[in-house]
Parts: C-alpha cells; sequence; structure tokens
C-alpha cells in the first residue's frame, strides 16, 4: 500500500499526526458529493482510520444508503474486518434501511422514529466503558435518505443533527455525515445544505474534474479544515485541493499533474 | 433507472428487451405501468432473434437451440433449470438480441410468468408496494447459489395520469423501499420515469437513488450538422447515455471507455447499441475535433486561417 498517498487527505483532516488523541474528537464532518462522484470512500476512509488497532475508538453507524454487507466488503478490502470490530463491541452498526416514519395525519409525529434513533445513540455511548466513551466516531450515510425517512421533514433531521451535535461536546464525539450537495444546489432555497455546512468543523467536497470522467483521475477534493489546531498551539482555517483515483484497497491522493 | 426523453419513447424498446430477456430465461415478471391495461403492451414484447449461424430457420418451440451466448449467466443456473437448450456446440446461449417485429409467444406470457398492475388509479403507491414486496419474497437471496430470479419494470414512474404523481416524497419512499428489498433478492428492477416532469432538486435524488443510471435522449431526423459529424446517422434513432453504474460491495467507480452509444433499429427489427464514431475529419483544413463546423464541405476563411 502506498502510504504516502493516502497522506494527503489524512493531513487536510489532520489524521497524519498521532491517532491518540483521535484528532476528529469533537468535531463535525461533512462530506459533499454528486451524482457523478461519490464522496462515500471518504466516509469508509475516515472508518477504517477510526477503527485503527492503535487506538480504542468505537465507530457508530447509521445507515440508511446500504445494508452492513456491503460495507463489511468494502471495509475488509481496506484491511479493516468490520465483524471483528462489531464482536469486540468497537462497531456498531444500525440498520435504517427500511426505516420510514409515519405520515402526520395518522396522529404521529414524524419525529419519532429520528427521536427513538437519536435514544438508541445516546444509549450506546453511555452504555460503553469510560475510556472508549471519549473517542465514539458517530458515521451517517447519507443525510438525503434520512430525509425521505422523515417524509421530507429536513427540519426534524435537522433537529436530529443539533441533538447529535450536543453528543459532541458532552461526550467529544466526532459526527461524519455525507449528503448530496446537487441536490440542494438545484433547490430554490438550499438551507438545509447551508446549515450543515455552517454546523460543521471540517467541509469536504467531492467534486468531478471540469473535463471529465477519467480512469485514471476519478475526482477531486476540496477539504476546509475550520480552526485546524497546529501544533504550535495556534488554528486557523487551511483549505487543501487534490485529485484523487480510487482503488479497492486504498485511495490515491495527488496535487495535479504529479500522477505520473 | 431511466431517464426518458419526452420527444421519443426509446425507453420502451429497453424496456420490451428488459421484459423479453427476463420471461426468455424463465424469470418472471412484475409489470406496472400507468395504462389501464398493462397486458395489452405484452403482446408487444419481442421474440429473441434468430442466431445468424442457424442453418435451418424453423421457428418452433425449441428455436432457443440457437440463441448466442451474450452473457456469462449460464453459470449461475443448475442445468435443470434452463428450460431451452442450445445443443448445437453444447453451449447454453443467453439471449441478448430480440426481433422486434416477431412478438413473443404466447406461452410464454400466462399469469404465472407475468403479474401485471396498473398505476394510474392508485391514489397511494401502497398497493404497489405490497405487489412488489410479494413478488420479491419469492425470490430471497441465500448464501446458496441462485435458482431463480426475478424483474420488476416499471414504465413512467411519475407520469402525471398516475394519481400519486404529485406525491414527490411518496415515490421517493417507495423507490428506497424497492431498492431495499431488491438488493436483499434475486431481483432487478427497471423503473423508467420522466425527469422533466420532476422538480430538479427531486430528479436529482431519484439520480442518486439509483444503482444503475440511464437516460435516452431523441435525435432530430434531417440534423445536418450531426450527419457530418456522425457516421451512420441515419441509422440513428436517439442517444443512450449511462450516468452510473452500480457499485455493490465495492467503493471503486466504474468508468467506461464510453458513455453515450447509439440507438439504432438494425432493418427495423433489432436493438443495436453502437459506441459514437465520428465521421473522419479532414486533416488539410486544420480543424480539430472540438469543432462542430463541418468536416469536409467548404467553410469560410477566417482571418487567422492559413
Amino acid at each position: 500500500m502506498n502510504q504516502r498517498s493516502s497522506n494527503l487527505l489524512d493531513e487536510a483532516l489532520g489524521l497524519d499526526q498521532s491517532i491518540e488523541p483521535w484528532p476528529l474528537r469533537g468535531r463535525i464532518v461533512a462530506i459533499e458529493d454528486q451524482v457523478e462522484t461519490s464522496g462515500s470512500f471518504v466516509l469508509h476512509h475516515i472508518l477504517k482510520r477510526s477503527l485503527s488497532p492503535n487506538s480504542s475508538n468505537v465507530s457508530i453507524f447509521i445507515a440508511f444508503s446500504q445494508p452492513f454487507s456491503h460495507y463489511d466488503r468494502v471495509l475488509r478490502k481496506l484491511g479493516c474486518n468490520l465483524v471483528t470490530q462489531r464482536d469486540n463491541n468497537r462497531f456498531f452498526f444500525f440498520d435504517m434501511l427500511m426505516l420510514q416514519c409515519p405520515g402526520g395525519d395518522e396522529g404521529i409525529s414524524p419525529e419519532c422514529g429520528l427521536i427513538a434513533l437519536y435514544g438508541k445513540i445516546y444509549k450506546t455511548i453511555v452504555a460503553l466503558p469510560e475510556v472508549s466513551s471519549k473517542n465514539v466516531t458517530i458515521i451517517i450515510d447519507d443525510l438525503s435518505l434520512m430525509e425521505v425517512a422523515a417524509n421530507g421533514s429536513s427540519d426534524y433531521v435537522l433537529d436530529f443533527m443539533h441533538y447529535c451535535r450536543t453528543l459532541t461536546t458532552e461526550f467529544d464525539c466526532s459526527l461524519i455525515a455525507l449528503n448530496h450537495e446537487d441536490i440542494y444546489s438545484s433547490a430554490d432555497r438550499p438551507t438545509f445544505l447551508l446549515q450543515m455546512e455552517y454546523l460543521a468543523d471540517i467541509l469536504i467536497k467531492a467534486e468531478p474534474l471540469a473535463t471529465g470522467l477519467a480512469s485514471d483521475v476519478h475526482g477531486q477534493l476540496t477539504v476546509l479544515n475550520k480552526g485546524m489546531n497546529y501544533r504550535q498551539g495556534s488554528s486557523r482555517n487551511k483549505i487543501s485541493n487534490f485529485h484523487f483515483k480510487v482503488k479497492e484497497n486504498v485511495v490515491e491522493c495527488f496535487y495535479p499533474g504529479s500522477q505520473g | 433507472m431511466v431517464m426518458e426523453d419526452a420527444e421519443a419513447p426509446h425507453h420502451m424498446l429497453l424496456l420490451r428487451n428488459f421484459m423479453s430477456q427476463g420471461l426468455v430465461h424463465n424469470q418472471p415478471l412484475l409489470y406496472a405501468s400507468p395504462a389501464i391495461d398493462p397486458r395489452g403492451f405484452l403482446g408487444t414484447l419481442p421474440s429473441p432473434a434468430a442466431s445468424k449461424d442457424e442453418k435451418s430457420h424453423k421457428h418452433d418451440p425449441d428455436q432457443e437451440k440457437g440463441l448466442r451466448i451474450a452473457w456469462q449467466y449460464k453459470k449461475y443456473f443448475g442445468e435443470s433449470q434452463l428450460n431451452f437448450d442450445g445443443q448445437r456446440d453444447g453451449k447454453h446461449e443467453y439471449s441478448n438480441e430480440f426481433d422486434l417485429r416477431k412478438p413473443l409467444e404466447r406461452h410464454f406470457l400466462s399469469a404465472q410468468r407475468v403479474d401485471c398492475v396498473s398505476i394510474q388509479d392508485s391514489p397511494n403507491l401502497s398497493a404497489l408496494q405490497d405487489r412488489s414486496a410479494t413478488f420479491l419474497s419469492q425470490y430471497p437471496r441465500n448464501d446458496g447459489s441462485i435458482s431463480c430470479a426475478g424483474r420488476i419494470a416499471i414504465q413512467s414512474f411519475s407520469a402525471p395520469q398516475c394519481a400519486y404523481s404529485n406525491m414527490e416524497w411518496d415515490m421517493l419512499s417507495f423507490i428506497r423501499s424497492l431498492k431495499s428489498m431488491v438488493r436483499s433478492s434475486n431481483a432487478v428492477a427497471l423503473i423508467t420515469f420522466p425527469p422533466s416532469l420532476l422538480s430538479p432538486s427531486f430528479c436529482k435524488r431519484w439520480q442518486h437513488m439509483a444503482d444503475t443510471l440511464l437516460s435516452v435522449k431523441a435525435i432530430p431526423d434531417e440534423d445536418k450538422e450531426l450527419s457530418q459529424l456522425l457516421t451512420g446517422y441515419q441509422d440513428m434513432v436517439g442517444f443512450l447515455n449511462v450516468h452510473k453504474v452500480a457499485r455493490i460491495n465495492t467503493q471503486v467507480p466504474v468508468i467506461l471507455d464510453a458513455t453515450t452509444f447509439s440507438i439504432k433499429l438494425q432493418k427495423r427489427r433489432f436493438l443495436v447499441l453502437e459506441c459514437l464514431n465520428q465521421a473522419p475529419v479532414d486533416g488539410s483544413s486544420g480543424t480539430s475535433y472540438g469543432t462542430s463546423g463541418s468536416c469536409s464541405g467548404s467553410s469560410k476563411t477566417g482571418n487567422l486561417d492559413f
């Protein structure tokens, strides 16, 4: 595996330093992608890093998009065994594929499904041993499907995200969420997307190249890291932009023109 | 999912092929359409094309013997499951070519093989969801080999004559639920829809939902520019674009060499998809592939032309 090639993404996220304490502690990461270029590989990469054998991180994965078998196979090729991690209580998988909040006219609030989900996450975290409860990464794939599950009630989804945000302050959790930027950019009022971008400490955008798709470059990533902490104790915003190629066992990241 | 073009019904060609292919290979079909009587459409399904190598052109119930291999599906089926055999050359053939002028034989269209649903008058999507769930429950995915597969074809899902067509979130919920059910079964679903009738934001949501996303586009007759740019333009009826290919159990995107294909009807009988070929450029004129001007005729020379 080309250790160096994945460092551009790790560098942008602050993961190139040590894994303990988890650099994404207490931070919210928003990943945005488009139909032409999927950003799910970034989720997989962060999940793999969070389940590094050298750390005591725990990951809670909220899946609206794919079943467990999909992520299991993808992560295996990346060198991470989710079944083992699940058995060791380091990985919790919440299958939300069939979650559908009932319509409002049935007298049951659409919030009920999301409230129950939040309760489940909270209970899982408080049940963890002390040291693990300080290193929890909550991953959501993806927010647009959570909206569908909530019958279009974006406000309820935002409320849910705000509740999850309290977990980042109370328990130092990391919150990673994927969403599809092109859904909202073509809407009249992209409020939901803007709210998420505002909440996020790190914003990652996966976009196609202006020249279209190619077999050796799958797209470009732009990472905006707000208030990145440097060793000297100072913090400032950092923007990184680079190209990427997604392989089964690694993501290669490189500056434009540097790939031979 | 296939995005339709309001100018021409080319999605119907894909739908017919999909439906016929499944029925011919013993894959039961659930077909839903906005028509009052969807069963009427079954009469337009094409029959498998006779193989070019066949020495005799007898069209009898055993005509499947002449089918050519197009896919390697045969390794997933037990020998006994195939209800036809290409005993010639000892190969079992999977049909990918159909003759649009020859309707599919009636015995393929029995009620046991094809279940039809009209979605025009449904006030909501519960009935279609229930029918889909019942259908898919017959093809659960086990760890063992695939013994039987099923196909779902939904035509013009958001057509305005459907009573639920303004219930955008309900349609999305249905697609999401169907996708989940299909993922855990040995089945494939093909949904066509008119994107121009959805708001841009919802159209994007639908596109993200699709595992594989295609679009068809009509091309105008007698377009002089196109006829000069493309070889075989006069035989083309439209374009097929591949926007996205399913990535299940992998994070690696599928990058195709070509994403746009021409749709041709060979002898008005056979649906043919071909990569586009540009007409030869006249090298001496100095024009590049990027221009859309005339390639062979004389053109006005600008001040900077040599």
